[in-house]
């Protein structure tokens, strides 16, 4: 049984969240007291600059680190002080994963790595191969089904991997600069896809960035500074009175 | 239009008389247009008027060279709330931004509280034009990617400055001491 369907009824707390998370490695401190919450349905963008702590927050709050200090919570549950087992199995069930490089399997098709998951956790063959298939018209991957990873492009390596980190249905996707290694049309549609299918899926989307572009395909926009989440507010007050004839008067749409 | 809170901004160092502000200015923010002395005696004129800085005679005759002027508590609370807020993101801000930068620097209030409220709102822009780009037309999709591709510039600036700051505020403050 996955961790998500454990009974948890209460849905108005958040999807995922961590508590004052600290975490180093050797001597070098890489979270110092980081604390974030993420609603259910909510894409979250993880800004900062490189080394400010954001990728070792998104590998605590999915289970891939245990923190040092602090706690981490799935859908209401402590997970942080699960086994190895248990965590590996939340991963597994709970949780998709897009990272920078696609990490698919090059050898394999790219069905093949698409059903993974659903092969690793016991699905059988034909309906594994079968779902798998049926993400492809989604992800605009029609007539790559049969080809080895190891010959797609970049842009199209990485909508195998969000089709593989999506395949099963997760609560929760967890994206370390998922637009990293593409140039910037290439990521666009990338994200794009991003914001589709999580979107009609109900998907929480927690996602690493330190592009701005892409951050703003989110809800919301947190900074990791320092090895702590800053939350950055957008101001409640419109501009100084001051600055108003510096900038023209703007209706809420884009014209100007 | 920035300059009588710029120069509001100066005056909360020491008061000055007309001419040093005016010295002041053209040496942090004019880079090679100067402030009209026509403009900066109507501008202190204006701001005296509305409570914001107070003029002394300090020299004997007449005429606005012989004033000394200092800022009132009015006038300070303006420059701190002004420095404290974001601009309404837009293209093309660089020489307000770069202001606001400098002055709280000169004035050693914290220009990282004033980069980070701007950030936020430029992330909020930002999020807004993608989400119109996203179900928008191709052409208006267009004028949207002309926006982001700014307001990302300006979000680039904000980190590079936030993350010079500590060398900023020395460059500034020798600056400063360079002026006779």
């Amino acid at each position: 049984m996955s961790i998500s369907t454990l009974g948890s009824e209460d849905s108005a707390g958040p999807m995922v969240e961590g508590r004052s998370l600290v975490k180093s490695f050797g001597r070098t401190p890489a979270l110092n007291g980081a604390s974030v919450a993420v609603a259910p349905g909510e894409m979250l963008a993880v800004m900062g600059p490189s080394g400010s702590g954001k990728s070792t927050l998104l590998h605590c709050l999915a289970g891939i680190f245990t923190p040092d200090a602090g706690e981490v919570f799935f859908d209401g549950r402590r997970t942080d002080r699960l086994g190895e087992t248990r965590r590996s199995e939340m991963r597994r069930r709970d949780f998709g994963f897009v990272f920078q490089f696609g990490q698919l399997v090059p050898e394999l098709t790219v069905e093949d790595n698409i059903a993974l998951p659903l092969l690793l956790d016991g699905t059988a063959r034909r309906q594994a191969y079968a779902s798998a298939r049926s993400w492809l018209p989604r992800l605009g991957l029609d007539d790559l089904g049969p080809r080895r990873t190891g010959e797609v492009s970049g842009g199209e390596a990485q909508r195998v991997a969000l089709a593989r980190a999506l395949v099963h249905h997760p609560k929760v996707l967890f994206a370390d600069e998922p637009t990293g290694s593409l140039d910037s049309l290439t990521g666009e549609q990338v994200m794009e896809l991003v914001v589709t299918l999580t979107r009609a899926e109900g998907t929480t989307v927690v996602m690493v960035t330190h592009e701005a572009r892409v951050a703003a395909y989110a809800n919301r926009m947190v900074l990791v500074r320092d090895g702590q989440v800053t939350v950055a507010q957008p101001p409640a007050a419109p501009s100084h009175p001051a600055d108003a004839s510096a900038t023209r008067r703007r209706p809420p749409s884009l014209a100007r | 239009m920035s300059v009588p809170l710029t120069l509001l901004g100066l005056l909360e160092r020491e008061p000055s008389y007309g001419y040093d502000l005016k010295r002041d200015y053209d040496a942090h923010f004019g880079w090679g247009r100067s402030l009209p002395f026509g403009q900066v005696y109507a501008t202190l004129a204006r701001l005296a008027r509305d409570g914001k800085v107070s003029a002394a005679t300090v020299e004997p005759g007449a005429g606005p060279d012989r004033k000394r002027y200092a800022i009132t508590e009015r006038g300070t609370s303006e420059v701190q709330e002004w420095l404290r807020t974001p601009i309404e993101p837009e293209p093309h801000l660089q020489t307000l931004l770069f202001t606001k930068v400098v002055l709280a620097l000169i004035l050693g209030r914290s220009a990282r509280t004033y980069l980070d409220a701007q950030r936020a709102a430029h992330m909020e822009r930002m999020r807004q034009l993608t989400e119109l780009r996203r179900t928008a037309g191709s052409v208006e999709a267009l004028l949207a990617d002309h926006g982001l591709f700014h307001l990302e510039a300006d979000l680039r600036w904000i980190d590079l400055t936030e993350a010079r700051l500590a060398s900023l505020a020395n460059a500034i403050k020798n600056h400063e001491e360079v002026q006779p």
